[in-house]
């Protein structure tokens, strides 16, 4: 049997393909340009393998219903654009605040407000960083290719178990609508890869859902099985319930930051092309890198070596790595389709200012030449 | 023998946060005795709550229990029962928190028709935080957002559940603990939504600047407004204007439960019947 498999598709099917794939059993969601497609594959699939998928009267109820599907103990996934993460927000901090495993798609299209809905932006990855109110460390991969719609999105659902929080997934407009030949791996090896979530298997007495280590996630059983506890969005104790005990609130959100910071080694996943022997960097990711790729060909044909490092895991960022390629590189330039929401990351991780931006928010994607007249120009 | 309420009850996280004299406390009962009465396991409920006064109900009781987002309720056990719909999924929330903030989502529930129990605990006002005018509170009362007198007109909830298609609907009041456990069950047992109104007191903060600072004024004013359905449905227009028809108000079993439905819908994915028509409802638009 090959190590890959080759399928003909776009980048909202193949994750909502991927979902599945991974063991995703529930759908919730509410329509929105460009993600619908996502909601209509899994409204087919899922009830195939015995899952289900619904469509919520609003946006809100979408993510409620599929967070309430991962407390009961299924993998369960919510897929919208920037508009719908805008609503579904308050409810992702509930998520966070419980630890309640979710993977949240998010195909993103122009904004502020209702923007361009049907064209291409990178304009939520400020917002994907901390979507509501209050404080967490979000976990957030970006698909830079069709084959990655597949495969981050089986990572993102093993990472929401792993680390018991919503994982966001972006993609953008032209990677969710790209029409092309993917090579993925083989279902095998994605069900191989499925690490589900830990459990307690010790007497329902003794059970502390939240009663874990410093930096480990809270220890959720599925709901029916004769664990009963208590979810709550308030500040709560070991045992799930409400408190205001001050060392208690403390070391809780100490922990929800404590828990993905210190096993960022796990969830950091980056792409370097051509960045050994060149004289300039250029930072990008999602669909924006597909063009700064061919940019970066045509201009090594010129003489003029280019690199690229791409973050795949967004958030937390790889600051260690940019740091290190900031030191160096003395010419920085941060290509993305917004005013340059990771460009402050990029600034803040290298200890510099000094970053050259290209952005584009006018709802079409870069081309190449775009990318090689900037490069040019620096 | 005395009814052994600790069996059901988180008794270690006693006294609750309910004021002296509150109905949340006799609602918490009539439903204790009612889940007894149905021999439901304690792990096959899951108890969803929403915010305010009500949202602390799944605090006390030993189910699965979810306190959640602001009205949000309904959303977060139509998931929990539609992945898990052998299980028995109740809701309990407060007139601001189902009708206000989370009014969509009880349109919703109710026309779904998902077998899911709602609770409201209607105490006309927003107690948890301090006498804000709720979509209860009636005309001309005093709340602390509108001094003046509170002029936006109100909803009747089952009215509201009924027209959004709720299969079953009840109303009954602290006043009656007995005929309120007799509708928890009538409505747990019914396979659909179930929506209740649940009127109680609030003599903190509905009653403190509407003459009636004690809980027994409060509840003589829910026991003046208020008849049986059957008495209700003896008056005349002009007779039935300030009251409320308590009881079983809307009872239909004919119509089709979500989750069975949604089993037709797998059934059609696995190759095992043919797609659903409007031949398979008899109320075709």
């Amino acid at each position: 049997m090959s190590e890959i498999r080759e399928i003909i598709s776009s980048g909202n099917e193949l994750a909502a393909i991927a979902s599945v794939d991974a063991g995703c059993k529930f759908f919730a969601g509410y329509p929105l340009t460009p993600s619908s497609e996502i909601m209509h594959v899994v409204s087919d699939l899922l009830p195939k393998i015995g899952g289900a998928a619904i469509q919520m009267e609003d946006e809100i109820a979408g993510v409620a219903a599929a967070i309430g599907a991962g407390m009961s103990g299924v993998r369960s996934l919510t897929a919208t654009s920037g508009p719908g993460i805008s609503l579904k927000a308050e409810n992702l901090g509930l998520a966070q605040m419980c630890e309640v495993p979710l993977v949240v798609i998010n195909v993103m299209r122009g904004g502020p407000s209702t923007g361009l809905p049907t064209r291409v932006s990178q304009g939520d990855v400020a917002q994907a960083k901390n979507p509501s109110h209050g404080d967490y460390k979000s976990i957030t991969v970006c698909a830079g290719n069709l084959a990655e719609c597949y495969t981050e999105t089986v990572r993102a659902f093993n990472l929401a178990d792993r680390f018991m929080q919503p994982v966001f997934v972006l993609l953008d407009e032209t990677i969710g609508h790209m029409h092309a030949k993917a090579e993925l791996p083989t279902l095998e090896a994605v069900k191989a890869g499925i690490v589900p979530r830990k459990t307690f298997d010790g007497a329902p007495e003794d059970y502390l859902p939240y009663g874990v280590e410093e930096d480990q996630p809270a220890l959720l059983n599925p709901m029916f099985t004769g664990y009963r506890y208590h979810y709550t969005g308030l500040h709560h104790d070991a045992s799930g319930f409400p408190t205001e005990e001050i060392e208690t609130c403390r070391k809780l959100i100490d922990r929800l930051f404590q828990k993905v910071e210190k096993y960022q080694d796990e969830i950091e996943s980056n792409e370097e092309y051509m960045v050994d022997d060149a004289d300039i960097l250029i930072v990008g990711y999602g669909s924006a890198s597909l063009a700064i790729k061919e940019a970066i060909n045509m201009l090594r044909k010129d003489g003029i070596k280019v690199g690229m490092f791409r973050p795949i895991t967004l958030w937390p960022s790889p600051e260690k790595r940019l740091h290190e390629l900031g030191q160096k590189f003395d010419k920085v330039l941060s290509v993305e389709l917004n005013q340059g929401q990771y460009l402050e990351e990029v600034q803040r991780s290298m200890g510099r200012l000094d970053i050259e931006k290209l952005t584009k928010t006018n709802g079409r994607p870069f081309s190449p030449s775009d990318i090689i007249e900037k490069v040019k120009e620096l | 023998m005395a009814f052994n309420y600790d069996q059901y009850l988180r008794v270690n996280k006693m006294p609750t946060l309910w004021c002296w004299g509150c109905g949340d406390g006799v609602i918490l009962k009539s439903f204790i005795r009612a889940v007894d009465k149905l021999g439901w396991k304690k792990d096959d409920i899951c108890l969803v709550s929403g915010i305010g006064c009500s949202g602390r109900f799944s605090s006390y009781v030993d189910f699965n229990t979810v306190h959640t987002t602001h009205g949000r309720t309904i959303a977060f056990a139509t998931g929990i029962k539609l992945a898990n719909p052998d299980k028995h999924v109740v809701c309990v929330a407060g007139d601001g928190d189902a009708l206000a903030i989370g009014g969509n989502h009880t349109i919703h529930g109710c026309r779904r028709n998902i077998d899911i129990t709602m609770i409201l605990i209607n105490n006309f006002i927003y107690g948890l935080t301090n006498s804000q005018t709720s979509p209860t509170t009636p005309q001309g009362m005093w709340t602390v957002s509108q001094k003046a007198g509170n002029i936006d007109p109100t909803f009747d909830a089952c009215e509201l559940a009924i027209a959004a298609g709720a299969s079953f609907v009840g109303r009954e009041t602290v006043n009656s603990p007995k005929k309120m456990e007799k509708l928890f069950v009538q409505a747990m047992e019914h396979k659909g939504f179930s929506f209740l109104d649940i009127q109680s007191n609030c003599h903190i903060n509905l009653g403190r600047k509407n003459k009636m600072q004690s809980a027994m004024a409060n509840l003589d004013w829910i026991d003046s407004n208020t008849v049986s359905k059957k008495k209700y449905d003896a008056m005349s227009p002009e007779e039935q204007l300030n009251l409320f028809p308590t009881g079983v108000l809307k009872h239909d079993t004919e119509v089709k439960e979500y989750c069975e439905m949604y089993e037709e819908i797998k059934k059609v994915h696995q190759g095992d019947r043919a797609k659903i028509t409007q031949d398979d409802f008899e109320k075709k638009i």
